[in-house]
C-alpha cells in the first residue's frame, strides 16, 4: 500500500498516560458498546435490510447521529470549549488528494461490509 | 433491570446517543471518535515490521483509542447477555428476502448458517468471514475511516472526503448484496 498515513492525529500531551483519565475512554467505550448492541447496529440481519431499503432502522440511527454530532460540534467550536486535556478542540481536516482512495476505499470496504454485516 | 438496558431501541434513542460520543471524545481530550484506526495501531504496537505506515508511536496517537475499543467489546459482550435473546425485528421484506436466498435461521445478530465454526468450512461461511473481513480491513485502512469514522466523524464535520467514502461504502454494499450474496448464499 502506497498511501500515506491519512488522518494524523494531534497529540495532545501526556493527559492519556494517566490511568485515572484511560477510564474516561474505557467507560465511554463500554457505553458505545452497550449503544451498538441495543441499537443492533452490528447485526448483519439490520445491515441486509438497510442495503435492500427496506427499513428506516439503520438511515435513522445514522443520520440522526450525524446530525446530534454535527450540532454539538458547531456549539462547542462556537463557545471555543477546550478539552479535559486543556487543548481547544479541533478537528484535523483529511486531505482529499485526487479523492480516488476514499471512493475505491470505501467500495472495497462496503463489499466487505455486505458479507460481513459488521464494520469496525 | 430497566427494561431499556434489555430491549432494542428505536432508531430515535440510539442515532442521537451513538451521535453524543463524537463530542464526548473531543471534550476528553481533543480526540476524534473512529473506531477503524485501532487496527493500524494494533499493527503498530504488535508488528510494525519495516513498514513506515506502522512507525509512529502509537501510545501516545492511539493508546486512548484501543482502551475505548476495550470497552465497547467489553460493553458489547455485557449487553449481549442481558436479557432474553430475542429475533431481531427485521422487516417483513427483508425476511422473505433472505428465506429466498435459503436462510432460515433468523435468531441471534447474524445468521448461523453462515458465521459459525461449522459454516467456516463452507465456501458462503468462508467467504462471508475471511473475505469480508479482509475487505473490511483493507478498505477501511485505504480509505481511511470507517462508518464511524467516516460516516459519523468526518460528516457531522462536513468532510468532502468522507462525502466520498461514504458513498463508496454504499455502492459496495449495495453490489455485494445484489450482485455477490445471491450466489454465494
Amino acid at each position: 500500500m502506497t498511501a500515506k498515513p491519512q488522518i494524523e492525529i494531534a497529540a495532545p500531551g501526556n493527559w492519556e498516560s494517566k490511568p485515572v483519565f484511560l477510564l474516561v475512554y474505557l467507560l465511554l467505550g463500554l457505553a458505545f458498546g452497550i449503544a451498538l448492541t441495543r441499537s443492533e447496529v452490528l447485526s448483519w440481519f439490520r445491515i441486509q435490510e438497510m442495503f435492500r431499503i427496506q427499513s428506516f432502522h439503520m438511515y435513522g440511527i445514522i443520520g440522526s447521529a450525524i446530525a446530534t454530532a454535527a450540532l454539538l460540534i458547531a456549539l462547542i467550536r462556537k463557545a471555543g470549549l477546550k478539552s479535559a486535556s486543556g487543548e481547544t478542540v479541533s478537528i484535523p481536516k483529511k486531505e482529499l488528494g485526487s479523492g480516488v482512495r476514499y471512493g475505491l476505499g470505501g467500495t472495497i470496504f462496503g463489499l466487505g461490509w455486505a458479507l460481513m454485516g459488521a464494520c469496525p | 433491570m430497566s427494561t431499556w438496558l434489555t430491549a432494542p431501541w428505536p432508531w430515535y434513542i440510539a442515532g442521537p446517543i451513538i451521535g453524543l460520543f463524537v463530542p464526548a471524545l473531543l471534550l476528553a481530550g481533543n480526540r476524534v471518535f473512529g473506531i477503524s484506526s485501532n487496527l493500524r495501531h494494533l499493527c503498530s504496537a504488535f508488528a510494525p515490521g519495516k513498514l513506515e505506515y506502522f512507525r509512529y508511536d502509537w501510545r501516545r496517537s492511539g493508546l486512548w483509542n484501543l482502551v475505548f475499543l476495550s470497552g465497547v467489546l467489553i460493553g458489547g459482550f455485557i449487553a449481549s447477555h442481558w436479557g432474553t435473546p430475542h429475533d431481531i425485528a427485521i422487516s417483513r421484506e427483508t425476511r422473505v428476502a433472505l428465506i429466498n436466498l435459503g436462510i432460515h435461521d433468523f435468531s441471534g445478530v447474524a445468521p448461523r448458517e453462515i458465521f459459525s465454526w461449522h459454516a467456516l468450512l463452507t465456501l458462503r461461511g468462508f467467504a462471508s468471514v475471511v473475505l469480508g473481513g479482509f475487505l473490511v480491513g483493507f478498505g477501511t485502512a485505504y480509505a481511511g475511516g470507517c462508518t464511524s469514522g467516516h460516516a459519523i466523524s468526518g460528516l457531522a464535520n462536513f468532510e468532502l472526503p468522507s462525502l466520498i467514502a461514504v458513498l463508496g461504502f454504499f455502492a459496495g454494499g449495495l453490489a455485494a448484496t445484489y450482485f455477490i450474496l445471491p450466489h454465494l448464499l
